[in-house]
């Protein structure tokens, strides 16, 4: 809620120079500016105190913060009453990271800071241009060393431990990270003048678009190993990843295609005037303004897919929120679910929420420069 | 899938015939073609070497076969000794139940809520507007796990809420009071399907007649005769009974009216509601476009509000509307397909169980992205006819 209190500052000082006064104003004009206006604020304020109230009984005032290691006693008795916040530093190592091996659990946590501080250096303009590409390709070859491992210092650590925020994270970011030039071939290829690879991508982008990703997850996990000729087998993880980025590609080609039939003609018939080759035409002159054009809908598209990599959930593999509902098997906290939950749900809501809001100011600046 | 076919673009382009024997182009497709044909090839041969390695039978045959599965909650009658294919029509028409109930309540709370967003009122304006990113920014899968558990918190039967007369909510889900449909009951509601067909019929042919000579003509007459009365002496004629059956505690569980299981009602409740965030911001970013000088132009008219409303302001903010909101329905049938992870038996969970007991892994996701597909295809050719129809109409 600090966006009201900027707004009510940002009005103020425009309307009226008197201190009383003005608050007064500001209360008549937009909370009881008629009859119907003042009723539903009274319900509206009424009710949100209520709710409030409420909550703060539950989640502060009711709710059992500590309480000795492994002993759920003291939740218990506070069931129904207050939270049981108690739950979290309980199993907050195992929701951040899953089954990693408990003493180099700094690996993990070190992944996911390099992840975060490459999403911020991803914002920044200045960053934009070939040094992006370079940046990536070091945050993810460091990614990987620290998680994997099995160099000097570092004992080597398999898939089938990695769990929770990292997976998360690295799902959705190889997704993008692989997703989007594939999305860019495929947009290409749908507005291509040659009928074949045209037809290719037309239906791949349907085909993908028209069914829930869950039934590609299922491909990826049972019927992949079917594809493959016998006693190849690649690991779990590997094959939702393939399912994620196929997804992806087929999203962010639509998106990238928008841009693509944003961009005039003349900038196309001009490259082609100068003699440029296809593929010099597209990375020099249409692609980079394409996609300057939908960048707000492509950060959208990014935040679709972070909430989409909850899903393998259902086909087993250990994420953010398998790790947060695997901690509740424990019979000891299994009545805390809602807790655990809403923990979660928070740290899911701060990476959407910094892109939701990167999304609006991008599109702020894209509407005072005039693109 | 393929309706944009390439043939119309090559009679726009008198030059391609001429481009199209370039060779590099002809070598590039080629190349293509041969690629993915090969791709393909290779994965089906080794798909049938693995099936006759591991001596599975490929073929539709097992859907023929007694499925064996209970299905907890099904509109359909179902018992586990029929086919799979009769469980997987239950499991179509439990997912099209979700989804279709789903697109309908969150289109309205979603335009409420987007209608709030723009209103002048501070707090309510306010207050949509967190409801919207907060509901925005968190899984649904996550949303629907918290309902689900949530459900599962309330208390047994004994102890359920009873907000209002007749409506229960415990752990056994929702309990509504129902008028139970039988054949009778189904007349008269054909009766009020064929009085609004023909209404609508008759009212167009009064505007038609208006357009000819200005005179406007009363259509709500013919309306009441033929949704309200005539389904009424229907009704009478026939000696339907409406009698509303209340539920009633018996024992440990409730008797009588509709329930809604508690897994179909965390489903519900978190499409709805996640929907319907995405919902309000398309409504708003809709109303929004349209200028404001077409509200002070047609108030200069002296037109009143509603009628400005309706057939001025939301035909204009409809055609900003209706393509995402297209995207949006068609999200929320795909995103019913959740269910699976709550236990909900919809197609995608039928199809999972079949997998599991049969081993016929490529014919059940095949069905089940064959579902999608076709529903996905619909609802896009619904819209896009709709959208379409209220298109501007150009010189």
């Amino acid at each position: 809620m600090t966006a009201t209190t900027t707004d009510a500052s940002a009005l103020a000082p425009a309307r009226a120079p008197r201190g009383g006064n003005r608050a007064f104003r500001w209360l008549r004009a937009n909370l009881f500016s008629s009859i119907t206006s003042s009723v539903v604020t009274l319900v509206l304020f009424a009710v949100l105190a209520k709710a409030l109230v409420s909550f703060a009984r539950w989640g502060i005032w009711d709710a059992v913060w500590r309480t000795p290691a492994n002993d759920s006693s003291a939740c218990r008795a506070a069931r129904g009453l207050g939270a049981c916040w108690a739950v979290i530093p309980e199993k907050y190592r195992f929701i951040f990271f899953g089954t990693y091996p408990f003493d180099q659990q700094w690996r993990p946590a070190l992944a996911v800071l390099i992840f975060i501080a490459l999403y911020y250096l991803t914002t920044r303009p200045s960053w934009w241009g070939r040094s992006l590409i370079y940046l990536w390709a070091g945050a993810l070859t460091a990614i990987g060393v620290l998680m994997w491992g099995g160099v000097p210092g570092l004992p080597f650590v398999t898939q089938e431990r990695w769990g929770g925020l990292p997976v998360t994270l690295i799902l959705a970011t190889f997704g993008l990270a692989l997703g989007f030039p594939l999305g860019i071939f495929v947009a290409l290829g749908r507005r291509s003048k040659l009928p074949a690879i045209r037809s290719l991508c037309v239906l791949y982008v349907e085909l993908i678009r028209g069914v829930p990703l869950i039934s590609l997850l299922f491909m990826a996990s049972v019927m992949f190993p079917l594809f493959m000729p016998e006693g190849f087998n690649i690991d779990k993880l590997l094959r939702a990843q393939i399912a994620i980025i196929l997804f992806a590609g087929a999203y962010l080609a639509e998106v990238v295609r928008g841009g693509l039939q944003a961009v005039p003609r003349g900038q196309a018939e001009a490259a082609d005037a100068l003699g440029l080759s296809y593929w010099e035409k597209n990375r020099l002159i249409i692609l980079p303004q394409a996609i300057r054009h939908v960048i707000a809908p492509l950060v959208n598209t990014f935040i679709a897919f972070f909430k989409d990599t909850s899903l393998v959930l259902i086909i087993g593999i250990f994420d953010l929120l398998t790790t947060a509902k695997t901690a509740i098997i424990d019979p000891a906290w299994q009545q805390f679910s809602v807790e655990v939950y809403l923990f979660v749900a928070v740290i899911y809501f701060a990476f959407c929420f910094a892109m939701s809001r990167y999304s609006k100011y991008l599109e702020a600046q894209g509407r005072r420069t005039g693109r | 899938m393929t309706t944009a076919t390439p043939t119309p673009s090559r009679r726009k382009r008198p030059g391609f015939t001429l481009r199209g024997l370039n060779v590099a182009s002809l070598v590039w497709q080629v190349v293509v073609i041969a690629i993915a044909v090969a791709i393909v090839a290779w994965l089906w041969s080794n798909t049938v070497h693995n099936l006759s390695a591991r001596r599975i039978s490929t073929g539709f045959a097992f859907l023929g076969r007694e499925a064996g599965m209970p299905i907890a909650d099904t509109l359909l009658p179902y018992n586990p000794r029929d086919t799979y294919l009769w469980a997987f029509i239950v499991g179509i028409v439990n997912t099209l139940r979700v989804a279709v109930i789903g697109i309908v309540l969150a289109t309205i709370f979603g335009t409420m809520v987007g209608i709030s967003r723009l209103s002048a009122n501070w707090l309510l304006s306010r207050l949509a507007a967190v409801y919207v990113e907060v509901l925005r920014d968190i899984p649904l899968l996550l949303q629907l796990l918290f309902w689900y558990v949530l459900m599962q918190g309330l208390p047994a039967a004994r102890g359920a809420f009873n907000p209002v007369a007749g409506v229960f909510l415990s752990n056994r889900g929702l309990i509504l009071p129902w008028v139970p449909i039988g054949m009778p009951q189904l007349w008269v509601i054909a009766a009020v399907v064929l009085g609004l067909i023909v209404f609508h019929v008759l009212r167009k042919g009064l505007i038609a007649r208006q357009m000819l000579d200005g005179k406007p003509r009363r259509a709500w007459p013919w309306g009441l005769l033929l949704i309200v009365a005539l389904p009424a002496l229907v009704s009478w004629a026939l000696r339907v009974s409406w009698t509303v059956t209340m539920p009633e505690l018996r024992g440990f569980n409730f008797v009588g009216g509709l329930t809604l299981s508690p897994e179909y009602f965390a489903l519900l409740i978190a499409l709805v509601t996640y929907t319907s965030a995405f919902i309000a911001e398309i409504v708003r970013s809709g109303i929004q476009a349209v200028p404001k000088g077409q509200w002070d132009a047609a108030v200069g008219l002296g037109l009143r509000r509603s009628f400005v409303l309706r057939h001025i302001i939301l035909p204009q903010a409809l055609r900003v509307i209706v393509p995402p909101l297209t995207s949006q329905y068609l999200n929320l049938t795909k995103n019913s397909s959740l269910a699976v992870a709550i236990g909900y038996q919809d197609i995608v969970s039928i199809a999972n169980t079949t997998l599991n007991q049969t081993g016929q892994a490529i014919e059940a996701i095949a069905l089940i992205m064959l579902v999608f597909l076709t529903i996905s295809l619909s609802i896009s050719l619904l819209m896009n006819w709709y959208n379409a129809r209220i298109a501007l109409v150009e010189r």
